[in-house]
């Protein structure tokens, strides 16, 4: 039964006891300013919201019910304790714009935060503004831009792409209005420097380039690369997706990187709630420092402050209302807290290792991946482009019916770059018994795609829905409910 | 370590399956050169005890009582049933809802969203959230950019009654683009903008003007003339609103004669708590006609191969992962647990308590306002019809009252000085629901103090 | 599955179909590219009297999975576009060099560069599979 909560509705239901009691609903203020209408909004029980939205919570997967091998997303177990110190009634309660005295507490776990992401990055100063790994990126290309211009370098209109990038590269620097070329891929998964050297020039501001990249292999050249691009007068963007393989272990500061963004819900475990919220920290090296977006957390013999626009006039400026997404700052740092040095130094140890352990699992079961002689990062790639041709199964049914064996599927069709792929990333947190169970059910699901492949075809079966028509989605738009009766217009002073 | 199952008889097994000798093996394709030794400022890890401990003294720090501050994040009643619910783990810890089949929870409550919002807009459709208030008007002076084909380059009239932090945020990401931002200023006797200052402003290629409602002065726009008035000089309307305020005032749809094009602003009234800022959430929607041009993601009903209903996110050939440098925006990850938050909230009030909540806003605010008016050394600066904000201007200079009401654990409300240096020493006072009358007593016994000293 | 390549018809680099009708030309995508993209299910077209130079981005194309933009073929002014693909997109599908037509503009020179005939379309969409 998947009604919606309008279908539940009767007028003049109501949740009793949150409505606030008020002595008569007269209002001094002038009825060509008030609504004459009923929003469509439920008039419903409280105990059918909360049996509504608990209902509807269970047709989830999530990191807490199923394994996640989401490929680019670190889908690692986000832990309770830093919920709950998060929600702690000083911060949960605490007003954005309160007097910084007033403030002590959040401002030094921010602080510390900046801190940490100094130490594990490699840079030389933190902004945590940004609030998503895209505004992250946004306030990177930014900066670069902001770089050039300070120094009358108005010759800088385009920005250096790898073709496997993530969408939100080039989307990003479009937005910041950077015309985008692409440089191609070499067999064994690394930029073709050749193509890179050919394509740099004086009209170019920066590259953005995440390592390992978004193939799962470590971009081995990144140091040539970085002196190709630094000699041309332009700066390197990394992209922090795939931090969790190289955390503790090597810091993009030292390959090379002048700006970088970090993934708080990908690498600092804090939730994604159905799609957020994220948190996307920059970290720059020295020459970026005055650009950096405001605000900021300094440390003074007083005590803990803002820094503003006024102190740092070549700030590119304000990403937030406030200052990012704050309860997710604050969870990154207890989660850090909760790691400490020697924690940082295994996250990227396990994460490989598990990785490494899946891929040897599934090559040894026959399955192909797309680059055989290199080692996993935190992630591997498995193309279906042989199954596809021989037994007509796509990556996307081999995804589907995962999801029948309580496994949610991995990530598929990205890289756009390897056809029929399903690039997997188990993360540190997931134990030996679940790894093994996902290969059997991988390589039990192959044998299906020879014996009864409709099963693949046609799933997932054991779901609340089947396959779900997007094209109709999409050609049909039906993005609101609207009412069967036409809603009458209450008059409500009546 | 922390959240890392393996014992040591399991690394040796999976290293034998892989045919590595050591862990550090897995490493060998990264150059030596580029691989860390230490991490001196890396604070030693903690247990979860320990953590708690440390945050619990830390918070403590931050307590504050009575809170009178707005300014864009409001403190109201959240029913505990929001977050019990929100908190979930099938909620909290689920990912985009890429497959679609295994996120119908998420994506049903998404169209409920999107139901909601679009309807307490009075529009025709949603997206499913943007990262917060400035950068939801930042988007959606991207899009009007976008949509109005006939001008080469664009002028957005912004009026200087936007809350000053917004104008930050858009001039941040707008100014990457060729887009004007053309203030508009406001009268200082009403706290409003009005036509004569509009018609004294360049009229080419102007492409949309932004209505704040209720402005950051608290004060109630013209909205229809406004509306009406953008409209006959061809540019589209941008309606910057509290959601809440929304089911007492009239909301952008029915604006002026034929209703504001986009509706934006700051969800975080509904379900949201203050949090020190944020998580929050942008709410963006728009008139069916423009839907193409909505940033971020949609959800879209449709059935299963047997007919069932169902949701899926629709129409993301629009989004970067596939557009991408064409892309309607470079959103990726949103705000997806505030919109859950919010939408549980919005069910449990519905309308007609959603309007409650409002009126005793409103209520509070006209009481406050009748009490200041008796207090020496304070002055209400701006006459005329206002919703639960009031800007007040003092005879002393408003960071002693600020330090002085902190110290009985009063935040007495928000200096504009630094952004409005035109209005003298005042203080942008709020006032929701979550008052009492004592309440307001306490607070301007306490100011009057503060005033005489 | 081999896709269709009427050799009555002209096509471009990038997968668009020309025909000439006296001063009129008609364009399409082939049948290849609609099999590419998948069902569609939006098109966006260029407006009449647009002037177009040639590669220039005139139109889009939008599936679930992928929205490609159409390159002028042939540098002219627009003259007609059929607006049956607005309701139903589906036609390109299903009809791509008839009722799926995007498109009808009226050349500004009499000769057209950079065109290809059916057999080197064929040739070069068998190339590109590698």
């Amino acid at each position: 039964m998947s009604e919606l909560i309008f279908e539940l509705s009767q007028k003049d239901r109501c949740a009793r006891a949150q409505i606030p009691f008020i002595a008569n609903e007269k209002t001094d203020l002038p009825s060509e300013l008030l609504r004459k209408d009923i929003p469509l909004l439920p008039e419903t029980s409280e105990l059918q919201v909360v049996r509504h939205f608990t209902r509807l919570s269970r047709r989830n997967f999530s990191i807490d019910t199923q394994f996640y091998p989401l490929g680019s997303c670190t889908m690692k177990y986000n832990p309770r304790g830093v919920h709950r110190v998060a929600m702690l009634d000083g911060f949960l309660n605490r007003h954005p714009l309160a007097l910084e005295t007033q403030s002590q507490g959040y401002l030094e776990c921010a602080y510390e935060l900046q801190e940490i992401l100094k130490a594990v990055t490699g840079m030389k100063g933190v902004s945590l503004t940004p609030m998503a790994g895209a505004q992250g990126e946004f306030a990177g290309v930014a900066m670069i831009r902001a770089y050039h211009r300070a120094r009358n370098d108005i010759a800088r209109t385009e920005i250096l792409v790898p073709d496997a990038a993530h969408g939100t590269n080039p989307a990003t620097a479009a937005q910041c209005g950077f015309k985008v070329r692409e440089i191609p891929t070499d067999a064994e998964g690394n930029v073709d420097i050749d193509a890179l050297r050919a394509a740099v020039g004086p009209q170019t501001a920066g590259i953005m380039l995440t390592n390992p990249s978004t193939l799962g292999v470590f971009e081995q050249k990144i140091q040539e690369i970085a002196k190709i691009i630094h000699e041309a007068g332009a700066l390197l963007y990394y992209d922090g997706a795939n931090l969790n393989a190289i955390l503790g272990k090597v810091r993009p500061g030292d390959m090379g990187f002048d700006v970088m963004h970090i993934n708080l819900h990908k690498t600092f475990a804090t939730p994604h709630g159905g799609g957020g919220p994220g948190g996307g920290p920059v970290a720059v090296s020295e020459r970026l420092v005055p650009f950096l977006p405001m605000p900021i957390v300094t440390k003074t013999a007083e005590g803990y402050r803002w820094l503003t626009q006024d102190d740092c006039p070549q700030t590119i400026g304000r990403l937030s209302t406030f200052m990012g997404n704050a309860g997710i700052i604050l969870r990154a740092y207890a989660y850090a807290r909760l790691l400490g040095k020697e924690g940082m130094h295994r996250v990227a140890e396990y994460a490989t290792l598990n990785a490494n352990y899946l891929l040897a699992r599934l090559k040894k079961a026959g399955f192909t991946l797309a680059y055989p002689t290199r080692r996993a990062s935190h992630e591997f790639i498995i193309t279906l482009k042989n199954e596809a041709k021989e037994l007509q199964i796509t990556a996307l049914d081999v995804a589907k019916r995962l999801l029948d064996y309580d496994f949610h599927a991995p990530t598929m069709y990205f890289p756009l770059l390897v056809p029929e792929c399903l690039l997997i990333e188990p993360t540190e947190t997931e134990s030996k018994h679940i790894l093994d169970a996902f290969a059997d059910v991988l390589i039990r699901i192959l044998h299906e795609a020879k014996t009864h492949p409709e099963l693949l075809k046609n799933a997932p079966h054991n779901l609340p829905v089947r396959r779900l028509d997007e094209v109709k989605a999409a050609r049909e738009l039906d993005l609101v409910y609207r009412p069967q009766t036409q809603c009458t217009i209450e008059n409500i002073s009546s | 370590m922390p959240f890392i199952p393996h014992t040591e008889q399991e690394v040796k097994e999976m290293l034998a399956v892989i045919g590595a000798t050591s862990v550090d093996q897995l490493f060998d394709e990264i150059p030596a050169s580029l691989r860390v030794k230490d991490l001196p400022p890396v604070p030693p890890q903690l247990t979860e005890m320990e953590l708690s401990r440390l945050m619990r003294a830390r918070a403590a720090k931050d307590v504050s009582a009575l809170n009178f501050m707005g300014a864009g994040a409001y403190e109201h009643h959240i029913p505990a049933a929001v977050w019990d619910i929100t908190s979930r783990g099938e909620f909290m810890t689920a990912y985009t809802p890429y497959q679609a089949e295994a996120s119908q929870g998420t994506l049903q409550l998404l169209y409920e969203y999107q139901t909601m919002i679009a309807s307490l807009m009075s529009l025709d459709v949603s997206n499913a959230s943007m990262y917060d208030g400035g950068s939801s008007l930042a988007e959606a002076i991207l899009m009007a950019a976008r949509t109005h084909r006939k001008n080469k380059t664009h002028r957005i009239l912004m009026p200087a009654t936007v809350h000053p932090l917004y104008r930050d945020v858009v001039k941040t990401i707008v100014s990457q683009q060729d887009i004007e931002i053309v203030e508009v200023p406001f009268d200082l006797n009403t706290g409003k903008i009005t036509i004569d200052a509009l018609e004294k402003i360049s009229k080419e290629n102007i492409t949309a003007l932004v209505i704040p409602q209720p402005n950051f002065f608290g004060m109630l726009e013209d909205v229809d003339t406004l509306t009406d008035w953008a409209h006959a000089h061809q540019a589209l309307v941008i309606g910057l609103v509290n959601p809440l305020a929304m089911a007492l005032l009239k909301p952008p749809g029915q604006w002026g004669k034929n209703g504001a094009d986009i509706a934006c602003g700051e969800g975080q009234p509904l379900g949201v708590p203050l949090a020190s800022g944020g998580p929050y959430y942008g709410f963006l929607c728009c008139k069916q006609e423009y839907v193409r041009q909505l940033p971020g993601r949609i959800v879209g009903r449709t059935v299963d191969q047997q007919g069932k209903q169902g949701f899926v996110l629709t129409l993301q050939a629009r989004e970067q992962h596939i557009r991408r440098a064409k892309a309607t925006s470079n959103i990726c990850t949103n705000q997806g647990l505030l919109v859950t938050a919010s939408t549980i909230h919005m069910s449990l009030l519905g309308p007609k308590g959603l309007r409650k909540v409002a009126l005793a806003c409103h209520q509070n605010g006209c009481a406050l306002k009748e009490k200041l008016n008796t207090v020496q050394g304070v002055r209400c600066v701006f006459p005329g019809y206002f919703f639960h904000e009031i800007l007040v201007e003092f005879k002393k200079p408003v960071e002693t009252i600020l330090t002085e009401l902190a110290q009985h654990h009063i935040q007495a409300g928000f200096s504009v000085k630094k952004y409005y240096p035109e209005l003298g020493n005042a203080l942008l006072i709020c006032v929701t629901e979550t008052k009492t009358p004592n309440d307001l007593d306490q607070f301007v016994s306490q100011l009057e103090r503060a005033c005489l000293n | 599955m081999t896709n269709s390549v009427p050799k009555t018809l002209k096509y471009s680099k990038t997968h668009e179909w020309i025909r000439q009708d006296e001063d009129v030309v008609t364009i399409g995508i082939t049948d290849h590219a609609q099999c590419m993209l998948g069902d569609l299910v939006y098109v966006e077209l260029p407006h009449i009297e647009t002037s177009l130079e040639l590669g220039q981005e005139c139109a889009v194309v939008e599936s679930v999975k992928a929205a490609a933009d159409i390159y002028c073929p042939v540098p002219g002014e627009i003259v007609e576009i059929n607006e049956s693909l607005f309701d139903s997109p589906q036609l390109v599908n299903e009809d791509p060099y008839g009722k799926g037509w995007l498109f009808r503009l009226r050349p500004f020179e009499s000769t057209f560069r950079e065109l290809l005939s059916a057999d080197e379309y064929t040739k070069q969409v068998a190339s590109e599979a590698h």
